[in-house]
């Protein structure tokens, strides 16, 4: 007798980007085509610009920058199913070392108390561990790494990472999807748990995650499919103790994070005919609220090739920042600030719910 | 009108039922948000109530609604499955247990 009458799933052969797939959604304008148009350009569901500025917050302005957020680079060692910069082995956009030169001279004159670097894995660049060496002399309050976990494991020249990190009191922030081995494998690739784990307990050895360490180590969790996030508390009090009972594992905090339906993502909701229902989902869960404190209000973020953007998903758009200082050659802070935020419809992954930006819920 | 009796896209229309009769049609949502808050139970535990009753009463909007929320909260395949086990295992056990008025019923007819 057939066990199941659903469609046997047959194991996928690792993704690769978009980019290197000469997937459509490769190029940012078809992307944005998509955010603007169908639903949206039908009138069935309202404009970004046209909710926000309902409560009186259009154009977006940001209030004082706190985040400096810096992406060196979008290779990485997996090819996630959800990731937002199509990232993977194949991409070779990667910072320079005269790039993070002048990126150094920012973070040292900056009014931001927040350094997040990411990528890709960043510890991929083969300056990453110069350029954290060097940042991490600017005194800059929180410096943060979001490391993927595994490309600690991945091979043996990033064994010693959790020790580097602790030496230079990094601030990890890792991905863990799910904390069963089934959800977390489906989403960025076989392994990917076990590995994950092993990592953590790695840390967590340097003292990484204990009650009371100052050596910070949070989780960002998102949805493994089209569905938006529950309650970040509830989330992870659930997260603390399977992975407390199953694996000995402590952490600080969890970030709850929406998938925004760009790049990757997008192409699944499209592919797997969810798209429209994601975009119910998120417009229905829009809340005011969140607008006041959306990230790109408190960050901006600066590509592997010195330009600048409101956030990392605009950058993913290629929508750099409306100011005349576009490029960190030029970097003023002051009139960086003094910008319109760009939107378009994939701003409501910010503002469902209780919000969502790198640093978890904002509302 | 549609063709079939359900349809999917009925579902995210849900609260326009207070067009027709907007005081009780607010109170039931109200309720209903309520009931569904974090309380003795946690918002998980109901979620996966509201899952198995879903089933019981064979709605396919409340499945579709219970699943997702159910993968929203983290709460896994197996516990989905086994909370429509229990679901199903009480609606079994409710025609069952009428075997015993069956029995009865056969006894005090019979010599």
């Amino acid at each position: 007798m057939e066990k199941s009458i659903l469609p046997k799933k047959t194991k996928k052969p690792m993704q690769k980007s978009l980019k290197s797939r000469d997937n459509e959604l490769a190029i940012t304008n078809k992307q944005l085509e998509i955010l603007n148009g169908g639903i949206f350009a039908d009138g069935e569901l309202p404009y970004f610009k046209d909710k926000i500025n309902e409560i009186g917050h259009f154009p977006l302005r940001p209030n004082k920058l706190e985040i400096l957020q810096i992406n060196v680079g979008y290779m990485c060692n997996q090819v996630c199913e959800h990731c937002h910069v199509d990232a993977g082995p194949d991409r070779k956009e990667i910072m320079t070392r005269e790039t993070m030169s002048q990126c150094l001279d920012i973070i040292r004159n900056t009014g931001a108390h927040t350094l997040d670097l990411t990528g890709g894995a960043p510890e991929m660049n083969p300056d990453f561990r110069w350029f954290v060496e060097e940042a991490a002399k600017a005194g800059i309050k929180d410096f943060i790494v979001r490391s993927n976990l595994t490309i600690i494991r991945a091979n043996k020249k990033y064994h010693d990472l959790p020790d580097f990190f602790k030496k230079h009191n990094v601030h990890v922030i890792s991905s863990m999807p799910h904390y069963t081995r089934g959800k977390t494998d489906k989403q960025r690739g076989d392994g990917v748990f076990d590995k994950s784990i092993k990592a953590l307990q790695e840390l967590n050895e340097r003292g990484y995650g204990m009650p009371d360490s100052s050596l910070r180590l949070d989780l960002v969790y998102n949805p493994s499919g089209a569905y938006l996030p529950g309650d970040q508390m509830a989330l992870e009090a659930d997260f603390k103790k399977a992975l407390k009972e199953d694996f000995d594992i402590q952490f600080h905090n969890l970030f709850a994070i929406t998938n925004l339906p760009i790049a990757r993502f997008l192409d699944y909701l499209i592919a797997s005919e969810n798209y429209e229902d994601y975009m119910y989902s998120l417009v229905e869960a829009y809340n005011p609220a969140a607008v006041e404190n959306v990230m790109c209000t408190n960050t901006i973020s600066i590509s592997w090739d010195g330009w600048i953007y409101d956030c990392d998903f605009n950058q993913m758009l290629d929508l750099k920042v409306a100011s005349k200082v576009k490029h960190i050659k030029d970097y003023n802070e002051d009139i960086i600030n003094d910008r319109n935020i760009i939107i378009s419809q994939h701003c409501y992954g910010c503002t469902a719910g209780a919000g969502s930006s790198c640093q978890g819920t904002v509302a | 009108m549609a063709d079939s009796y359900y349809n999917p896209a009925d579902l995210r229309k849900f609260g326009k039922i207070t067009e027709w009769s907007e005081e009780i049609g607010n109170k039931f949502f109200d309720y209903y948000g309520k009931v569904f808050e974090e309380g003795a139970l946690s918002a998980r535990e109901k979620s996966l109530i509201a899952l198995a009753v879903a089933h019981v009463v064979k709605c396919p909007y409340c499945i579709d609604a219970y699943t997702k929320d159910g993968l929203q909260k983290g709460i896994t395949k197996e516990e989905m499955m086994e909370a429509v086990h229990a679901g199903a295992a009480i609606e079994s056990g409710a025609t069952l247990v009428h075997g015993v008025q069956m029995m009865n019923k056969y006894n005090k007819l019979s010599m």
